[in-house]
């Protein structure tokens, strides 16, 4: 992909889909199932975007995270950043707080992991 | 008269001058936890950005043209592994496409003052944090408003990225991983609070969960590229849940109105 073209398409894929209901649309969706499928999109969406991907974030190997000592390591350091998120995500934290938390986590488990 | 309502017209002007600035200072205010949580998450996308090779002004020109974290996130992962066009087009219609749906709710908060010019401005940085604020306001929100609480979010966006793209050469390797989870951890705390009073999203979540390891670690499955991994079990899941988790009806007093719509939606039909 040539770099400008990907983020012309990015960039006008992203204003279109805001900016045609906000012209456009002055009813509100009544099918239900339209409604629902709407609704419950963000939750789908981000969570397949988050699993697994959270895990290789730290620079496990695709597909061979346990292959080695270091690759192991970052992937459980991405992962007790990953419970951590989720324990303050599950205590409503907000967004900005859960991030750094989940930061500083990781930072900490790959410190400590070193030691071993 | 006519100088009646001339000076009228001043007056009023003055008026609504004074209000508009109003407006605008409280957007502005509204939205500053906004612009402290983009500036602290985009910075991990600079980083991010940069180790995938692509420099500090590109990817705050990424930032500032996009203004969506999950949509960059999913593009930037694409350009660097090289996926197609029309993949890329997909992912970012699929991943954004609940900002149509935040703009279409938007459009009940917006009153006669929001023509087509207006609209398609404030529609550039509706953002889910900048809906969520918008949308908890009472009544109607105004165009200075509006304007106020987008304008330093974006701001904040960019300079973040940029901020994180120039630092991720000087920060150690362990900083940068560490924060490279940030992202995710905010896609975390977007996703969790509300499954645990809705059925209906923790369902939802989990069958995203299922089928996005399912299509990550199967053989043949895995084939398939991250874009359309998530396309597709985007799909899947909010599908499922709509159809065993239906969203609740609406309260009796728009029942008449829906009831209306209904008729005229078979009418055109």
């Amino acid at each position: 992909m040539k770099l400008w073209i990907a983020m012309l398409i990015m960039a006008l894929t992203t204003y279109l889909i805001r900016s045609i209901p906000l012209v456009f649309f002055r009813k509100e969706v009544k099918n239900r199932f339209a409604k629902g499928i709407l609704h419950y999109i963000p939750y789908a969406c981000l969570t397949s975007m988050t699993i697994p991907a959270i895990f290789y974030a730290t620079g496990a190997q695709t597909g061979a995270a346990f292959a080695t000592a270091a690759s192991l390591h970052a992937f459980i350091a991405a992962g007790v950043g990953f419970i951590v998120a989720l324990i303050m995500g599950w205590n409503k934290k907000s967004l900005p707080i859960v991030a750094l938390f989940a930061c500083l986590a990781v930072l900490i488990a790959d410190r400590l992991l070193i030691l071993l | 008269m006519s100088n009646d309502n001339t000076e009228q017209q001043s007056a009023k002007s003055s008026d609504s001058a004074l209000f508009a600035k109003k407006e605008f200072r409280r957007g502005t205010i509204d939205g500053l936890p906004i612009v402290a949580g983009y500036f602290a998450v985009s910075f991990s996308f600079g980083i991010l950005a940069r180790s995938t090779g692509i420099d500090a002004f590109i990817a705050a020109l990424i930032s500032f043209t996009n203004v969506t974290s999950a949509g960059q996130f999913a593009g930037l992962g694409l350009i660097a592994e090289g996926g197609m066009y029309i993949e890329l087009f997909l992912t970012q219609l699929v991943i954004n496409l609940r900002y149509s749906l935040m703009s279409l709710s938007l459009t009940q908060k917006l009153g006669k003052e929001f023509g087509t010019a207006r609209r398609l401005i404030i529609a550039y940085a509706n953002t889910d944090e900048i809906f969520a604020v918008a949308s908890s306001q009472k009544g109607n929100v105004s165009f200075p408003y509006m304007l106020g609480l987008e304008i330093f979010p974006i701001l904040g966006w960019t300079a973040g990225t940029f901020a994180g793209a120039v630092a991720a050469g000087a920060l150690p390797g362990f900083i940068v991983s560490a924060l490279s989870v940030a992202l995710y951890a905010m896609f975390v705390a977007i996703v969790v609070p509300p499954a645990r009073e809705d059925k209906g999203i923790m369902a939802v979540a989990l069958i995203a969960m299922a089928f996005s390891l399912a299509f990550y670690y199967l053989p043949v499955l895995s084939e398939i590229g991250s874009g359309f991994r998530i396309i597709i079990c985007t799909l899947i899941a909010s599908a499922l849940g709509a159809a065993f988790f239906p969203v609740k009806e609406e309260p009796e007093n728009d029942r008449k109105d829906s009831l209306d719509g209904i008729s005229e939606s078979e009418v055109s039909v």
